[in-house]
């Protein structure tokens, strides 16, 4: 925005430099507490630049027999992407209909997505786990992601998305001969791309850090434990050193802090062009 | 080829507005066109319908009914459960959730803001800051409960540690009744913080120079310009981040049910903590009570957003 004089340039980083240790002490204590010997990290303050670091935190982690990570990193991803597909699908379709589909229904459908906006997901946690459980498929990796797929939100967002899309290019593109899935496919979608980008990057980080729904559903059935839920059986197990915790929570973070770090542009876009206009 | 593009194709029909055809060509292709975008949106309406419509309807139902011991619903109990939600006790985890929630989005809106508007001047490093303060946005519920237990744990605490240095003496923070709702709470206002930064960064890139520029010759600067001009034109990233981030507060669980677990004495105990912990904690499997507090929390979320949006919103400027 504006220059200012050099005062104000030494409180601004002084304001942001002491924000930045505080606030990022615990990012910076889980990426490098991980390979810190214990003697090391069981240290008030723990000494974080100790220099015999060890990847050994890691591999207990990856191999210790209470909450096994390895197939609990299968199902976070599974779950991640999932509900990344699912709702892209759902969504896209969705909106192309409320956008440039003529029907006396669209406004009530409209407001019907909308409205499902409203209802917190624990308002109906119970029903749900209940529903999943008489469908007899509380043993499959599909209880973890069957009340996900659909979103509102994701509908709402690529409807604002969709409609800034010139409608004239659209009537064109009907007359000459274009039917509406290959429209939507071949022409609307590679325009929109900000916009799926910013959803995909949401609803993956949504699945993969989602721990309510899991935690119930593997309360039954250990196998079905995400990367979240194995986190807090880890903290929970008496054996659990925090060296080795950190290193198992450090796995669980990769993917999502390379998520924030690159993809943050593409959330903001998405996010902002639904919340402004 | 589609009913629709041979209407379209023909030159008579060729006309600004669809309206405009005659009525008894558009019909069936108006009928087809409906007839596809329910099926379009029917994947959609389905996945929404059976797992969050139809159960507001099933919570209903079953907070009218006691269970047995696996869960199944059984006879009526009518308004009992509804009875327990006015006991001092359920009053009590209203009150908390009300407390957690605003002060959870008080700081959590305005911390983000005040390391968003001085990241706004050209300066070197800036976007390695916004970079770096979103970083708490990577983190699951689990993760950063986790990380933050390890954080205040007495033997490596760098927080008592520092506290030490001023001569303070570190409380006991998920164990002492005064302090675990404020732990709870610094957790959350950490872990929201990350995204509205991210938010409130991009609101404040919109700004016009231009206007600044002009309230500079007319004298607007410093505080007196951030408050009557910035602030009003960041509005809806404003507005954006106070509406999710009491959602989030609302809806917070893994904080409470992994640092506290509720305690001590029910001291961080809130709506959804007590929903977890009536249905599913323990085998508990008090689910008729737990979907009559779901139904409270409905009713709370439905009241604020009409709140904010009715209230809140109006003031907020649409460019």
């Amino acid at each position: 925005m504006n220059r200012p004089g050099p005062v104000p340039t030494v409180l601004t980083y002084l304001w942001l430099g002491i924000a930045a240790v505080v606030l990022l002490f615990p990012v910076l204590l889980t990426v490098l507490g991980g390979f810190l010997p214990s003697n090391a990290l069981l240290h008030q303050p723990p000494q974080l630049f100790d220099g015999d670091w060890t990847l050994e935190n890691y591999r207990a982690a990856w191999r210790q027999p209470v909450v096994p990570l390895a197939p609990a990193f299968v199902n976070s991803l599974f779950v991640g992407l999932s509900v990344m597909l699912g709702h892209l699908i759902t969504s896209c379709l969705a909106a192309y209909a409320l956008v440039f589909m003529r029907s006396p229904l669209r406004r009530p459908i409209f407001w019907l997505f909308l409205a499902t906006i409203m209802v917190p997901y624990e308002s109906i946690v119970v029903p749900n786990a209940l529903f999943i459980r008489s469908l007899g498929i509380n043993d499959s990796r599909l209880s973890l992601i069957l009340p996900f797929l659909a979103t509102g939100f994701g509908v709402f967002m690529l409807r604002q998305a969709f409609a800034q899309f010139p409608r004239e290019l659209r009537e064109a593109a009907v007359i000459d001969g274009c039917g509406h899935l290959r429209f939507l496919v071949t022409i609307l979608l590679p325009a929109s791309r900000p916009a799926l980008i910013g959803i995909a990057v949401w609803s993956f980080l949504q699945g993969w850090n989602m721990y309510f729904w899991p935690l119930i559903i593997s309360s039954s059935n250990n196998s079905l434990n995400t990367l979240q839920t194995a986190v807090f059986a880890l903290k929970d197990n008496e054996g659990g050193s925090p060296a080795v915790l950190l290193a198992g929570i450090t796995i669980t973070l990769v993917p999502t802090l390379l998520l924030v770090i690159f993809g943050q542009r593409w959330l903001v876009r998405g996010f902002t062009a639904g919340a402004v206009k | 080829m589609t009913a629709p593009t041979l209407l379209a194709a023909s030159p008579a029909a060729r006309t600004d507005r669809p309206p405009g055809r005659t009525r008894r060509a558009a019909a069936p292709a108006r009928a087809r066109e409906t007839a596809l975008g329910l099926l379009f949106a029917l994947p959609g309406l389905a996945g929404l319908g059976i797992f969050v419509i139809f159960p507001l309807f099933q919570a209903v139902y079953l907070a009218t009914r006691g269970n047995d011991i696996l869960g199944n619903p059984t006879r009526s109990v009518g308004l009992a459960h509804f009875q327990e939600l006015l006991t001092p006790e359920f009053g009590q985890v209203l009150w908390q959730t009300l407390v957690f929630t605003v002060l959870v989005v008080v700081p959590g809106v305005l911390l983000p803001l005040a390391l968003a508007a001085p990241m706004t001047q050209r300066l070197p490093g800036m976007r390695v800051f916004r970079t770096a303060f979103a970083l708490p946005f990577a983190y699951s519920v689990s993760a950063a409960s986790v990380v933050w237990l390890i954080m205040l744990n007495p033997g490596i605490s760098p927080v008592n540690w520092a506290l030490g240095l001023l001569g303070v003496p570190a409380p006991n923070w998920t164990t002492e009744p005064g302090w675990a709702m404020a732990t709870v709470v610094g957790v959350t206002v950490w872990m929201v913080s990350g995204f509205n930064l991210l938010v409130l960064a991009a609101g404040l890139a919109g700004v016009d120079e231009e206007v600044l520029e002009a309230a500079r010759m007319d004298g607007a600067t410093g505080p007196r310009q951030f408050v009557s001009i910035v602030l009003p034109m960041i509005s809806p990233s404003l507005f954006f981040a106070v509406v999710t981030t009491t959602l989030a507060a609302l809806q917070a669980l893994g904080q409470v049910q992994i640092m506290t677990d509720g305690g001590p004495n029910g001291h961080t105990r809130t709506l959804v903590y007590s929903i977890f912990d009536n249905a599913f904690h323990n085998n508990n499997s008090n689910f008729g009570l737990a979907s009559a507090q779901g139904l409270v929390l409905l009713v709370i979320g439905v009241l604020i957003a009409v709140v904010q949006f009715g209230v809140l919103e109006r003031r907020v400027h649409y460019r």
